[in-house]
């Protein structure tokens, strides 16, 4: 089968590499599909290390206008906290960082943190496992009476709101790689039918001299597969450079929590099997269009 | 249908129309005998060429059955179309070479179709191209050669998987005497080995060449039977053996 296999020094469909539309197309298609699918897995990983970090932590509040009260209470809360068998840590916010916190709205002035401007005081605690709303309740509780100025909230609630931001973002650029790879496909039907049209009498030819479907589907797949293969490759170099700019330019924000939307082997492997994605569905693509279009013929 | 042993085509009265127009052929029926060689005349628009699109089986007639090496080809499922394409060898009126392929690659395609192994290719191609005379053209593209070298490549292709039958429209049409007497030697050649060979023409010094021909003539798209060929029992046997050319 060397004409229509491996071997075949002739080329039935005469095509010039990378010079006709269909392989830019691709590249084109790719590059955007790496894009978006870095960018959902970046969020999904930003995500599951916030998650993470966020999960076992929850924040005593100590709102209490009177210095010496709020100290006092806190203290408290502290000792109560120590207690606790599930608190793994509990540790008081600093002075230094609260006014750290607060300095981007209250200004550098603002004397002794609770003195000018009553803030409350922080109590940072870390539970071995997930806060739950039992637990919450318990700690509730046990602060209520002895430390009246205390407010419990887990950490992860404050994020809720950016965990779906995060979340729609996620399906935004799954609902992108399914796009592209639904317009790739339309794509290829058109370039295989646009091959079937002007290769038409070379067809008829192969047909009458016995050439049977399967054989006739395998030259337009295998030259459609070349394309996207280089237009593949072409696109991910796209893709993967226009992905490790952004990284480097979110990194230099210095953001904690986009730190940890950083890809892994995992997503680079990922992101590298697109191209051989978009090959297999080119070909498919292909072989389904041009089997169609020999259907029609006797 | 009461069908003689080892017929290689039977039609039984086939008409072909195509849409809703008048029949270009009307009423066909004739059997084609293993090892014959046919002549088929008639003026031009008599339908010549459609009748040989049928047998080639590039057209499904309108009506009436058609028999091919023993196996309906009306009923039969288009999968199954390319094994009998594969024993039919075709010259067809205008060529169809494929333009951007090489002399040899053209000849050497049916070959390449029927899964002949490159390395088992290039001498019976090469043999091929010596014998039509265009053994130092093997890679010139068909737009480079002339009207009559054109058609030796179209019969070289047609003849080189030795088919069962070989059908060819016009084949001499392009070519000058010399060689048109040439090809016709081929065809008997081939036809000596076994070959059933039908030939359209409207070139009636063409039949005298080959004595042992049997002759059908088309008038209007209906079959007329100037020497009896279409006839069963035939006039005369149709498989010939050495000893009866001798």
């Amino acid at each position: 089968m060397s004409f229509f296999g491996r071997e075949g020094r002739a080329q039935l469909v005469p095509q010039a590499r990378l010079a006709g539309p269909m392989p830019w197309v691709i590249a084109i298609m790719v590059a955007l599909t790496t894009i978006a699918a870095a960018g959902g897995l970046a969020l999904s990983n930003l995500a599951q290390a916030a998650r993470a970090e966020l999960s076992g932590g929850l924040t005593v509040q100590i709102v209490e206008a009177n210095v010496e009260e709020r100290d006092r209470q806190a203290e408290l809360a502290l000792s109560l906290l120590a207690n606790v068998k599930a608190v793994q840590t509990a540790e008081r916010v600093a002075d230094s960082e609260l006014r750290a916190l607060v300095e981007p709205w209250l200004g550098e002035d603002i004397g002794a943190v609770g003195e000018a401007v009553p803030v409350p005081a922080l109590i940072d605690v870390r539970l071995s496992g997930a806060v739950t709303e039992s637990r919450l309740k318990g700690l509730r509780a046990l602060l209520k009476d002895k430390v009246p100025a205390a407010e419990v909230d887990a950490q992860s609630s404050w994020l809720a709101p950016v965990f779906a931001a995060i979340s729609s973002l996620q399906w935004l650029a799954l609902g992108l790689v399914v796009l592209l790879a639904g317009t790739s496909s339309a794509a290829v039907w058109l370039a295989a039918r646009s091959a079937l049209g002007s290769n038409r009498a070379t067809i008829e030819i192969i047909h009458l001299l016995g050439g049977t479907d399967a054989q006739i589907a395998r030259i337009f797949q295998r030259s459609i597969g070349m394309d996207a293969l280089l237009g593949g490759a072409v696109g991910l170099g796209f893709g993967t450079a226009a992905v490790l700019l952004l990284g480097r330019q979110f990194a230099a924000l210095g953001s904690g929590m986009i730190a940890g939307g950083g890809l892994s082997l995992t997503d680079w492997l990922a992101i590298a099997a697109i191209p051989l994605a978009g090959v297999l569905i080119a070909m498919f693509t292909a072989r389904l269009t041009v089997l169609a279009a020999l259907r029609k013929m006797l | 249908m009461n069908m003689p042993e080892g017929d290689i085509v039977q039609f039984d009265n086939v008409g072909l129309r195509f849409g809703a127009g008048r029949e270009v052929l009307s009423d066909i029926s004739f059997t084609l005998y293993p090892g014959s060689f046919y002549f088929l005349t008639g003026a031009s628009g008599a339908g010549k060429t459609s009748l040989l699109k049928l047998l080639y089986l590039a057209q499904r007639p309108s009506r009436g059955a058609i028999r091919m090496f023993g196996t309906d080809v009306i009923t039969l499922p288009r999968a199954k179309l390319p094994g009998f394409r594969r024993r039919l060898g075709v010259v067809f009126q205008d060529f169809r070479l494929v333009q951007h392929l090489s002399t040899f690659d053209n000849v050497a395609l049916p070959l390449r179709v029927s899964g002949v192994r490159e390395s088992d290719l290039a001498k019976p191609v090469a043999d091929m191209l010596e014998w039509v005379g265009l053994a130092d053209r093997a890679d010139a593209r068909p737009a480079t050669l002339s009207g009559g070298e054109q058609q030796r490549v179209a019969i070289a292709r047609a003849v080189i998987g030795r088919p069962d039958m070989l059908v060819a429209d016009e084949p001499t049409g392009n070519v000058d005497p010399d060689m048109a007497l040439k090809l016709l030697r081929l065809f008997e050649a081939l036809n000596r080995l076994g070959t059933t060979v039908v030939v359209a023409t409207h070139d009636l010094h063409l039949l005298q060449k080959v004595p042992d021909s049997l002759i059908m003539r088309l008038d209007k798209g209906r079959l007329s039977d100037p020497t009896g060929a279409l006839r069963y029992p035939p006039r005369r046997p149709f498989a010939r053996t050495e000893e009866d050319r001798a």
